[in-house]
């Protein structure tokens, strides 16, 4: 008798072993301003910004199953809001997030319903467009955005009502732990509530669910909408970290670096999206300094070797690993939930 | 053409069901035609409240076609569809399964990637309006889990509640469609073939849990399988051609000449219920 996914039972994987790997993570995570140089924290920065915005592409793409390329619009609604909001009004960082936040959520309020009107393919041509869109605008709108000379001139991030603004590159990266954290946190929450499975099940058979009452569009919409939400949110992020937003920032290359990193993460596990994200930054901006301008080619072997090796993202489950590595000891399959 | 709501004994094609309750579903009328074939034409019956009925007919005779038709799945090029004396023509198929029109598919329609009990908390948790709740955990939600967990019990699926539903078999997919379905609290039950592609053994089990579903749900079944039909129905209604045929009891459904005619006429053979029946 097969016992693959015999123990599948969400909610039940080991709690200890879980929570090992969270604090071995997380004093990991700490640790990484104490141990590297200023270059190495600030590519750290970059990789957590990144791994929002995955988990923004993720949460679409694998949980409510609708494939994605236009994240980035929404992460640029965000980087810019939250930059003129430092520039012109204030400089703490809650108030630029939350407002950043409410901007991607309205851009998402006003877009999605175009969007959700295909799935699959013409969904994604669909945000394709929209990303398009958003990085020409970002681009022409020189009195809001300063055009393709970009965004200069965002004062240092306060944390705290009177507080002085974060320099370190440390502090910016500690300011960025913590909010990407707490995203963290409120997406893991979300997939194991009730709309988590809604979502789930959307994307295994959107018929099915509206045949039991579900009014499928509205899901889809609040899916697209939560995610620009949490697409902005990272964008802030991006305005402060980096105290400059260029049309760059928000190209077709961000929204396809975002479902790389999601595909080499494992498709639908957010922690996997989190890791995608570390190696793309990595590949792109560590590597690709060392081998100077080869940066696109290590991506490309980087997805083919995922492809090729582990299918399944490299949060996929352990049977794809056992069989990179045979000899491994063979423990229970399957009981790894990619969520 | 004007329609007289839940008016008893209005309708032509009544098969002697007459006088009564408000019928728990109604159709009228019904046409769905696809370019120049009508796949349905004008067909007309009621369903009463708690009644196990059938529809029945040789192959393309439009059952499909109907069932689509009644669940909302597909827009009827005329007729009127009423759902307990209510005009549900207009609604879509969500807003029908809110009303208590709930359908089943004919091929297993499941949430593969999900385990057996999430399958039933999906129609659970929407019955409950938590559907859009984004916190609190559906595992501690423990009151919408018992709930998903007596349907499966139901179902005789307990054992399977925390595997895949890709992991299970056939028959045991079959099974968990109805649970989906029951979960999502019908007053009529619509079993789009349920008995498709299943064993013998298996249709039997299926067999006991329509009879063993609560007396006052009203089961609407398409289905191709004329020992189940027989086996559960109190009420037969044929179609031949996109037509209707006849409505009646059982046993004036096998007597009558006209769809013996009927089934004898279709070439496939494998209809032909009367040799089983010898």
């Amino acid at each position: 008798m097969s016992t693959d996914a015999g123990l599948r039972s969400r909610g039940r994987r080991l709690p200890l072993r879980t929570a090992v790997l969270v604090a071995v993570v997380t004093v990991l995570l700490l640790l990484v301003p104490w141990v590297f140089g200023a270059f190495t924290v600030m590519t750290f920065t970059r990789a957590l910004v990144f791994a929002v915005l995955a988990m923004s592409v993720n949460l679409l793409t694998g949980v409510a199953g609708m494939p994605t390329l236009g994240q980035a619009a929404y992460f640029g609604v965000g980087a810019y809001t939250g930059a003129l909001v430092g520039i012109h009004w204030s400089e703490l960082g809650v108030v630029q997030l939350a407002l950043a936040t409410l901007a991607g959520v309205v851009a998402a309020v006003l877009t999605g319903p175009l969007a959700i009107r295909g799935r699959g393919v013409a969904f994604l041509m669909i945000t394709l467009a929209i990303g398009e869109i958003g990085y020409t605008a970002a681009g022409r709108l020189d009195s809001v955005t300063g055009g393709t000379d970009g965004m200069s001139g965002i004062p240092p991030v306060v944390v705290t009502p009177g507080g002085s603004g974060l320099v370190n590159e440390g502090l910016i990266y500690y300011y960025v732990l913590v909010v990407a954290a707490v995203s963290y946190a409120a997406v893991a929450v979300l997939l194991r509530s009730p709309f988590g499975l809604t979502l789930r099940g959307l994307r295994d058979n959107e018929s099915r669910l509206r045949s039991v009452g579900y009014r499928t569009d509205s899901y889809a919409l609040a899916a697209y909408v939560y995610a620009g939400g949490l697409a902005a949110l990272a964008g802030s992020l991006w305005a402060s970290s980096q105290r400059f937003v260029a049309p760059g920032d928000l190209g077709f290359e961000i929204s396809a670096l975002a479902l790389l990193a999601v595909i080499v993460g494992g498709v639908g596990s957010m922690w996997g999206a989190c890791l995608g994200a570390l190696l793309v930054v990595f590949t792109r901006d560590y590597l690709g300094q060392q081998l100077s301008g080869h940066a696109p080619l290590l991506l490309g072997i980087l997805f083919v070797l995922t492809v090729y090796l582990l299918p399944q993202g490299v949060a996929g489950g352990r049977a794809q690993w056992r069989r990179l590595f045979p000899k491994d000891h063979g423990g229970d399959p399957g009981t790894v939930t990619p969520t | 053409m004007t329609q007289q709501d839940a008016a008893p004994g209005s309708g032509t094609h009544d098969g002697g069901q007459g006088d009564g309750p408000v019928p728990a579903l109604r159709v009228e009328g019904l046409s769905r035609h696809f370019g120049s074939l009508k796949a349905v034409e004008d067909v007309s019956f009621k369903v009463r409240p708690g009644s196990r009925h059938a529809v029945i007919g040789p192959n393309g005779a439009g059952k499909s076609t109907l069932f689509a038709l009644t669940a909302g799945a597909l827009r009827a090029t005329a007729g009127r569809v009423w759902l307990h004396g209510d005009d549900v023509t207009s609604l879509t198929e969500h807003a029908r399964a809110r009303r208590g029109l709930v359908r089943t598919f004919q091929h297993s329609s499941l949430f593969l990637r999900a385990t057996a009990r999430e399958n039933v908390l999906l129609a659970v948790q929407r019955r409950h309006g938590v559907q859009a709740q984004p916190w609190r955990a559906v595992t501690r939600r423990s009151a919408l889990v018992r709930e998903a967990d007596e349907v499966l019990d139901r179902l005789l699926l307990s054992h399977r509640s925390g595997q895949l539903a890709g992991a299970l078999s056939h028959g045991e997919r079959r099974q968990l469609e109805v649970a989906v379905a029951l979960a999502a609290a019908p007053s009529v039950l619509l079993l789009d073939e349920p008995a498709a592609g299943m064993s013998p053994a298996d249709t039997h089990a299926f067999q006991e849990i329509v009879l063993g579903l609560p007396p006052e749900l009203t089961v609407l079944l398409v289905e191709h399988d004329l020992d189940l039909v027989f086996g559960v129905a109190d009420h037969v209604t044929v179609l031949h051609l996109g037509r209707h045929l006849l409505t009646g009891l059982p046993a004036e459904v096998r007597a009558s000449d006209e769809v013996q005619h009927a089934y004898l006429g279709a070439e496939d053979t494998s209809a032909l219920f009367f040799e089983e029946q010898e």
